[in-house]
């Protein structure tokens, strides 16, 4: 238990909880949209973003972000192009971001084990400047919930209507975009490149199950996301297992618990 | 420029909607041709046309979701790309095409008609939620402010869609095939009350409507004016009454009451 109170553990922690709060949130907006397979995307396109940013030597997550960023323009540009198919653009992207991380990894040298970290998730190893790129991002995610909560439910419910309102539409696709993707490069060391698009994914689609109205639905995210980061931790912890991993499938327990709860409910009435 | 004059002398009966020599083309294939038309404050237009006559597209650039190919679209004078109190707009889509599971309550999307440019700072205060209260009210969908919006039958759901477009208490509302879906009885009911809001409200009406019959018997079986397959039928408010203002909702209250109590009500369309 002594691992516990153990100051790489204690930041995996600090680090845990704010993206068990952002990531959700984002991934929320993202599901109800029908827009669930961005984040698997632009982690995909961000893990070349950090193996060039080893190979030129600057900060990976940044370099990582910037190619997130760079993605999901390009998404949405793919996505007029073929309207009625948009979901081609997604797994267009996805796989030449693979690629190009691939291609970036084998040309330097001695980059194995951070590969693994990052694709894997290293929550263990996040130092101060993670720490401050995860609070900065968790920040700017609260904030604009917080001040655009009704705005983002009408786009996300209902764009024409957003649009006839009088909202600047496009200004917040864009501000969702770069949220997405700041989110997601903040979250690649704690949970991997891999298994982020679960913890965006999986708290929304417990919330489906749950929530009556939007205000539960954003309650729940936070609560769901909170509880299987903060218990994956410790679990994880004590018994020696790979953080991401059992974070992600605490995540798909919960999910699994609420649809029996959900059916026994059904049949009991 | 001519036109622009005649908004200015109309006074109150100025033009709310005016289209100038549009024209709307999609992949080379032209929906719309120089089509110039002007709807007067307090009218009752009747978009009729067969399918892929352009009455969707017509009515999307007229809301700012497309932009004409050619021509200028105008709302009360200006140019819908300039144009900035979209809260005068009440727009109901043709059949939303939300998700059923989507986690919304009929409330919550009745107050989103609120949500707009000016209030993006704000928040929703004691005035909003009465205002929502009332357009709940004025839809008797009172009872269902809790349920989420998929849970509703197609006629609920339309009733949340026109209390979320009254909300604002909107000069203009803008209909596209509102009673699609809807069995005949709710739909006679839903037009029922349409008729009274044009009669008793400052408010003008465009709608596109498959459903000929009741369009026709309001609106006259000739159409005041054509372009290519769209048709449009009016009502000019002349015909009605006089410009007054009076509370929509608590008259559309009265309606309601009026027509769950039995009473005979008069169909106040009928008796032209």
């Amino acid at each position: 238990m002594e691992i516990v109170t153990s100051e790489f553990f204690q930041r995996a922690l600090v680090g845990g909880l704010l993206i068990g709060v952002t990531a959700p949130l984002m991934g929320l907006f993202l599901v109800l949209r029908r827009l669930s397979m961005i984040g698997d995307t632009l982690s995909h396109v961000s893990i070349a973003g950090v193996a060039l940013g080893f190979l030129i030597g600057v900060y990976p997550i940044a370099v990582g972000l910037l190619f997130a960023i760079a993605a999901s323009f390009a998404i949405e540009k793919l996505r007029k192009a073929y309207k009625t198919y948009a979901e081609l653009s997604i797994a267009i992207i996805m796989s030449g971001g693979v690629a190009l991380a691939s291609l970036l990894f084998t040309m330097g040298r001695n980059f194995n084990m951070n590969v693994n970290s990052y694709l894997f998730g290293s929550i263990y190893t996040l130092n101060n400047t993670d720490l401050y790129v995860i609070g900065g991002v968790t920040a700017a995610v609260l904030i604009v919930i917080r001040t655009q909560v009704k705005e983002l439910f009408l786009l996300t419910f209902d764009e024409d209507a957003a649009a006839v309102s009088g909202l600047p539409v496009k200004f917040y696709n864009v501000m969702i975009s770069v949220l997405t993707a700041l989110v997601i490069s903040a979250s690649i060391k704690i949970v991997g490149a891999l298994l982020v698009s679960a913890l965006l994914t999986i708290p929304a689609a417990c919330s489906l199950i749950v929530a009556r109205s939007f205000r539960q639905s954003v309650m729940t995210v936070v609560v769901v996301g909170e509880l299987a980061v903060v218990s994956g931790l410790l679990i994880a912890g004590v018994w020696n297992l790979a953080p991401g991993g059992t974070i992600v499938l605490l995540l798909i327990a919960v999910l699994l618990m609420l649809l029996l709860i959900r059916r026994g409910v059904r049949v009991g009435s | 420029m001519q036109k622009n004059a005649i908004t200015a002398a109309a006074g109150c009966h100025q033009e709310v909607v005016s289209l100038d020599n549009v024209s709307f083309s999609y992949q080379q294939q032209n929906v719309i041709t120089n089509l110039s038309f002007g709807v007067k404050e307090r009218d009752f237009v009747g978009l009729i046309g067969t399918n892929g006559a352009g009455k969707t597209t017509l009515l999307r650039m007229i809301v700012g979701l497309l932009k004409p190919t050619a021509g200028s679209v105008r709302l009360f004078g200006e140019e819908v790309s300039a144009f900035k109190q979209w809260e005068k707009i009440g727009y109901v889509p043709q059949k939303n095409a939300f998700n059923p599971l989507f986690p919304a309550t009929v409330r919550e999307v009745v107050l989103s008609g609120l949500y707009n440019r000016n209030k993006i700072f704000r928040k929703i205060g004691k005035d909003d939620q009465r205002k929502c209260e009332d357009a709940l009210q004025a839809m008797g969908i009172e009872d269902l402010r809790d349920k989420r919006i998929g849970q509703l039958s197609g006629g609920q759901q339309q009733r949340a869609f026109l209390a979320r477009a009254l909300i604002n208490n909107p000069s203009l509302l803008i209909l596209d095939e509102p009673t699609v879906g809807i069995d005949t009885e709710t739909q006679e009911s839903f037009f029922h009350m349409i008729k009274h809001m044009h009669q008793h409200h400052n408010m003008t009406f465009l709608m596109v409507s498959h459903d000929l019959d009741m369009i026709l018997s309001y609106l006259g079986e000739r159409p005041a004016a054509e372009s290519g397959k769209l048709k449009f039928h009016i009502k000019h408010s002349h015909e009605t009454q006089d410009c007054v203002e009076n509370d929509l909702a608590h008259s559309l209250k009265g309606l309601r009451e009026q027509m769950e109590s039995g009473k005979e009500v008069v169909l106040i369309g009928d008796r032209n």
